[in-house]
This record gives C-alpha cells, structure tokens and sequence, in this order.
C-alpha cells in the first residue's frame, strides 16, 4: 500500500475509518475491500483529471449548446478576422463565425468517427484475424499475404476512392479510416490468437473433448481480446488526428459544417493574417487526441495485463 | 495501427527460446507439435503466456524478443515453442526465399486490388482520358481513345494485358498528362525519398534520446519526456506543418514556406513529418527498453558491477531497437505516400500529391502506377526491417 491516506489497513478488517465502502468491502467476503467507493478513493489525482477532461469532451460532443451556446454557422461579416479577446475567445474566421463556437460544436463528428472508425476497424480486424489465426496451414498463408497487401495499400488512395465513389462526408470517411486501420488490428489478432491457442488451457479444453466453437469462444478469445482491445483504445486517437487529415484535403465534412479539418483547411488560407483560425482547431485535436491516448493507456494496462495472465 | 507489429509470419517468430534452451537437441520434430501438444507443455505455458501479450504498444514486437520473457518461461513450453506456420526449421536461405515469395505475392496482391478497386471509380475512363467529363469529346474520339488504351476489352483480357504490362516494367500512359507513367513518377521518386529518409533520420535521433531520457532515473526528467512523447504521437503532421509555418516563416522568416529539395526547405518539412513519428518510436522503444530493464539479464548485468547508464546504453538499448526498427518499415511506408498533407502544406512535389492529383484526374495507370511504387517501397522496407531485427536480436535470426 504506498497509498499515505487512510485506505492502508485492508488486512485488518474494514472495520473503523473506511467509511460508506466498509460495508460492500465486507459483503464481499474477501479481506480487501473492493467496494467502488473504495476504488474512487484510491483514485490517483491523474486519473481525476483525465476523468474530468473525458468528460468536459464527452459534454462538448453531447449537447455543445450548453458550453457554447452560439449558433456555429451563424456568419457576422462585418466580424470576420477579429483576433481571440472578449467576446471570442478564439477569434472569429473569415465570414466572422465564431470560432470557439465552431470548434466546440466541432467535437460531435471527431468523436463520433474516432469512435465508429476504430470499432468498424476492429470488427474488420477481428474477422480476419480469427480466420487466419484459427485457420489452417495455407488459409494463414493466403490470409497472411492479404492483410501485407493491404498493409501496403497506400490508405490515402482507400479514402481518395471510397470519396470519389460515395462523396464527401462523415459517414465516408468513417468508412475510409476504419478499412485502413484494420489490417493492422487483423495482424494483431492473429498473432495473439496463435499465441493462446498454444497455452495449456486451451489444450487442455482440447483434451476434455470441447468443440472448437466453444474452445474459441470461451478459452481462446477472452485471451486474445484483451490486447487487441487495448490498442483498439489507443487508436481512437489515432483515427481522429487521420480523419482532421482527410478534412484538412478537402476530402471530409463540407465546408460551412463545424468539422476541425475543413476548419484548419479553411484556415489555411490565412495563415499569414489569421494565426488563430490554425492554432486553435489543431489544439482541440491535439487535446482529444491526448485524453484518448491516456485513457487508452489506461484500460491497456489492465486489460493487456488481464488477457496475457490468462 | 501504430503499433502494430511486424509480423514474424514466417521464420522470424519466437520458435526460439526452445532452441536456446537445448541449443543441441533443437529437434525438428518439437517444432511441428502446434496441436498435438505433449502433458509438460501444459504446465509450463501458464506462466509463459505472461510473455507475449506486454502491454500497451507492444503487439507482438516485444513479445518477439524472448530476452523481454524470463528464461524460465522460455524454457517452460517446450513444445510450444512453434509458431511457424509451415513446419520446421530451415536454412536461412530458405526461409529468406519464402520471404521474398511472399513479398511478390502481396505486390501481386497489391496490384490486382488496385485493378479491381479502380473500376469502381465513377466515370468513363475514355472520356477522362480525354481531358474529363467536361471536354464534350465526340463519340468518335471516344472510340478511339479507348481503342488506343485497350479499354474496349472485356475486363479479363485487361487485367492480363496490364499485369502483363508490369512484368516488362511498363505501367502505362498517363491519361492525364500523355507521358509514360515512368517518366511522370520519376522526377517525383527524389523528392519523396528525401524527404522520407531525412524524417526517420531526424525521428530516430529525437525516439532514442526520448527513450532513453524516459527510462532514466530522473523522475522528472522521465515524466518529462513521456509526456513530450504522448504529445508528439498524437499532434497531425499537417497542423504541425502550419504552426511551424506560422512562427518560422511567418513571423521569424528562418526557412522559406514553400519547400524545395535545399538544405533551408527541408527542415521544416522534416520536423512536420519527424516530430510525430518520433513520438510513435520513442513508445515502442520505451517499452522494449523497460521490458528488458525488468529482464533477468538486467539484474545479473547490475550484479557485476555495471552502471545504471551503462546498463541502459549497452544492455537495454538493443531491446528497444527491436519494436523501433519494426516501426521504421511501416513509418516509410506512411512516409511515401502519407507525407501528402504535408506535401500540400509546403507545396512539395512528392508521390502523395501526384497520386491526389490523378485520383482527382480519373487518371487510373497513374494511380496504379503510384500505388505499386509506394507498395514496392513498403515491403522493401519490411524486408529490409526484418533482416536488420535479425542482425540486432540474434535469436530472431535462427
């Protein structure tokens, strides 16, 4: 317990000090307390920040209205191009909309692609992961070639396509980051897969006669999901900073939408005249970037830990 | 996707800790046990399979190096010590064909996808041949242009001329600009393998000294430089390229901010591209390092008398090499065609432009011909990647 507080006595019964959570810690039979109150406690101050960040972000996404509560398309021309002060606290862009309101308003679709994106790529990623990792000798080898080329596909090229063919737009570029991200989940996958599907357990299953659904369901993928989930976490972040990229080309949300790449490719115009118009829609990303990589680390760190004990 | 580890599918795997283990009794036959599995196995595999899942970044990286696994746990899944998909142990030149097959089957891949994938591309292609839908060309010369690009075949029959096509080294003619697809991507190759090599280089230098900061034993100085190096992995090269733009051409005026292949016009591109991609190194670096600082080897190393620095310089290093290196190949191939919005921020010539350019244009052999280069790229790199992971960790050689 390197915890100074008052939580370091959870051999010696939860019997004086500790509180609301005494009571679940000693229902539940063990002698540590594992009570959720217990738990909040034993909180360090980072993951309260990071939680509290989590949610401003989760706030923005939510309901923008109540953080900023401007309209994001409403245009001022006689406005545009005022540097960040009172009133805007960000400065406002060329048709004088107000950047802070664009850029809170901006947090919805980020989110949303980082989130669907990544789950879209894992789901890809998953099915071709168990395929050639459960599969035999040549299906590896065939599945093996495929995720190398896709691997080698240039992704610029994947999302160029799925626009030229479906157009600009959210749920296209979705689609775009999610593809590309999934031949590197599907590596993964598979590898973990073949690495579980060598412990004992698994053989031992084997042995005890279970049929291969169930050893894949119940022994071999709670082992091999943890990892893959882990980076999965990790690549929210990821997807968000690629997909503000596609925007950034031109190739994302159409250009009055509150999108943070379309805004940096607005912005681009005015670099030399507008610094703010570049510098504030690129912290935002930045800093959801940030927050979903922590909170990646996070959840990695238990369950990476908790897949590979098994 | 960062992280996502080279994959080891053939001979590079961990067949072997076994091997180390019994260096002589290395039989080939403990080697094709992947299903059969002997009763010993059983028993020694749970602790083992603590081994290779690591943590965050790692993916199979660290877990291929069996120095980041405890020697008892190699030593205790015997049979288990075989991943290779195809059996047993060969002569390295063997396994390094099989490499290469493998290679020119994914390029073949590569190819056919891009084949198949461009026919979705809306539009004829005979009147994109013609200078766009807008050209109001004649039907005539519709006619003829698709006769002269053999668009008037079934598609079978073009998919085998083209693959034909790019087994004598030609790739076509640019609908575009009515030049070979060599001589229109040529020009272009210099630029973008500049601009690729100077990035890893400068990434290289920022990853290890990063990492090494980061394993010290200054706390501060470690808290510092993860933090630095979270920040690094998630900024978007393109706004990066702007920021610098601003304060270094804008306001400093220290470099031009149109980019051109002179010493001045490089750096800042190199930093656009070099600071994130660092910051992907400096991760998986830092958690070899600390996987094979927590090694056995490591507490043995301090034992006889080596220094913390020495320990981190001489022993821990070469562990982190490993996932970096692993990273490098996908970084260049991300760094071909992916530079494209730094490319656009300084106005640079490069590969990721043109293909932006053709895809917009319909331009479909020079699509084709730039997706085959930077794919070609990609698995020389990983080629290349692997047989230097081989020269730096011995064991992933046998």
């Amino acid at each position: 317990m390197s915890d100074p507080g008052r939580t370091g006595h959870p051999d010696h019964g939860a019997e004086p000090a500790a509180g609301p959570a005494a009571p679940e810690g000693a229902a539940s039979g063990a002698a540590r307390p594992s009570g959720v109150g217990h738990r909040l406690r034993r909180a360090r101050p980072g993951t309260w920040f990071l939680s509290a960040c989590g949610l401003v972000i989760l706030l923005c996404a939510a309901v923008p209205w109540l953080i900023a509560p401007g309209d994001p398309l409403a245009i001022a021309p006689r406005e545009s191009f005022r540097a960040p002060g009172w009133g805007h606290p960000f400065g406002t862009d060329e048709s004088g909309r107000d950047l802070f309101t664009r850029v809170v308003h901006g947090t919805r679709s980020s989110v949303l692609i980082g989130v669907l994106s990544t789950l879209l790529g894992v789901g890809l990623g998953a099915v071709l992961g168990l395929i050639t990792g459960l599969g035999r000798r040549w299906v590896d080898a065939a599945g093996s070639r495929l995720i190398d080329a896709m691997l080698a596909f240039p992704t610029l090229l994947l999302a160029l396509l799925l626009i030229a063919v479906r157009g600009p737009g959210v749920a296209t570029v979705i689609v775009a980051v999610g593809l590309s991200s999934a031949p590197g989940y599907a590596r993964l996958l598979r590898s973990e897969v073949r690495r579980v599907s060598r412990t004992g357990h698994v053989e031992a299953a084997r042995m005890l006669g279970k049929g291969p659904l169930t050893i894949v369901w119940r022994h071999i993928l709670p082992g091999a999901l943890g990892p893959l989930l882990a980076v999965a976490t990790l690549g929210v972040g990821q997807a968000i900073v690629w997909a503000s990229a596609l925007g950034y080309l031109g190739l994302g949300a159409p250009p009055p939408e509150p999108e943070w790449g379309a805004m940096l490719n607005a912005g681009r115009t005015y670099i030399s005249n507008g610094w703010w118009m570049t510098v504030f829609p690129g912290l935002a990303i930045v800093g959801v970037g940030v927050v979903a990589t922590l909170a990646g680390r996070r959840l990695s760190a238990r369950w990476a830990g908790r897949g590979g004990a098994r | 996707m960062h992280d996502d580890a080279r994959p080891a599918p053939g001979p590079t795997s961990r067949g072997v800790p076994g091997a180390v283990a019994v260096p002589g009794a290395a039989a080939p036959g403990a080697a094709d046990t992947v299903t059969v599995g002997s009763g010993t196995a059983g028993a020694g595999t749970a602790g083992a399979g603590k081994v290779g899942s690591g943590t965050a970044g790692a993916g199979e990286g660290p877990g291929e190096v069996p120095a980041s696994a405890s020697p008892l746990a190699a030593a205790g899944r015997p049979g288990a010590g075989a991943p290779l998909p195809r059996g047993r142990r060969r002569a390295w030149w063997v396994s390094a064909l099989w490499r290469l097959l493998g290679a020119v089957v994914a390029i073949w891949l590569v190819a056919t996808l891009g084949f198949a994938v461009l026919q979705a591309l809306p539009g004829d292609p005979a009147e994109a041949a013609l200078g766009g839908p807008g050209s109001q060309a004649s039907a005539a010369a519709l006619q003829a242009a698709r006769e002269q690009f053999g668009l008037d075949l079934p598609l079978p029959q073009q998919y085998l001329n083209y693959l034909g096509n790019l087994l004598r080294g030609d790739f076509g003619i640019s609908y575009g600009q009515k030049r070979p697809v060599v001589e229109v991507i040529a020009p272009l190759l210099w630029p973008t393998l500049l601009l690729a090599l100077c990035s890893l280089a400068v990434a290289w230098v920022l990853a290890l000294l990063t990492a090494v900061i980061a394993t010290g034993r200054s706390r501060v100085a470690a808290r510092l430089a993860s933090a630095l190096e979270l920040v690094a992995s998630v900024l978007p090269g393109f706004w990066l390229a702007a920021v610098l733009v601003i304060v270094f051409s804008t306001q400093l005026r220290w470099f031009p901010a149109v980019s051109d292949n002179s010493a001045r016009g490089l750096v800042l591109p190199t930093l656009a591209l070099a600071i994130p991609l660092a910051g992907y190194l400096a991760q998986g670096m830092r958690e070899g390092m600390l996987s094979a600082l927590d090694a056995p080897f490591a507490a043995a190393a301090r034992t006889r008398g080596e220094t913390p620095r020495g320990l981190r310089w001489r022993h821990a290093l070469r562990h982190g090499l490993v996932p970096g290196i692993n990273l490098s190949g996908w970084a260049f191939g991300y760094l071909i065609s992916g530079a494209v919005v730094v490319e656009t921020v300084f106005a640079r010539p490069g590969l990721g432009r043109a293909l932006l350019t053709a895809v917009t244009a319909r331009d479909v052999p020079l699509v084709l011909g730039v997706t085959l280069v930077s794919a070609l790229g990609y698995v020389l790199v990983t080629l290349l990647a692997d047989a230097l992971v081989a020269l730096v960790d011995r064991r992933a050689a046998a």
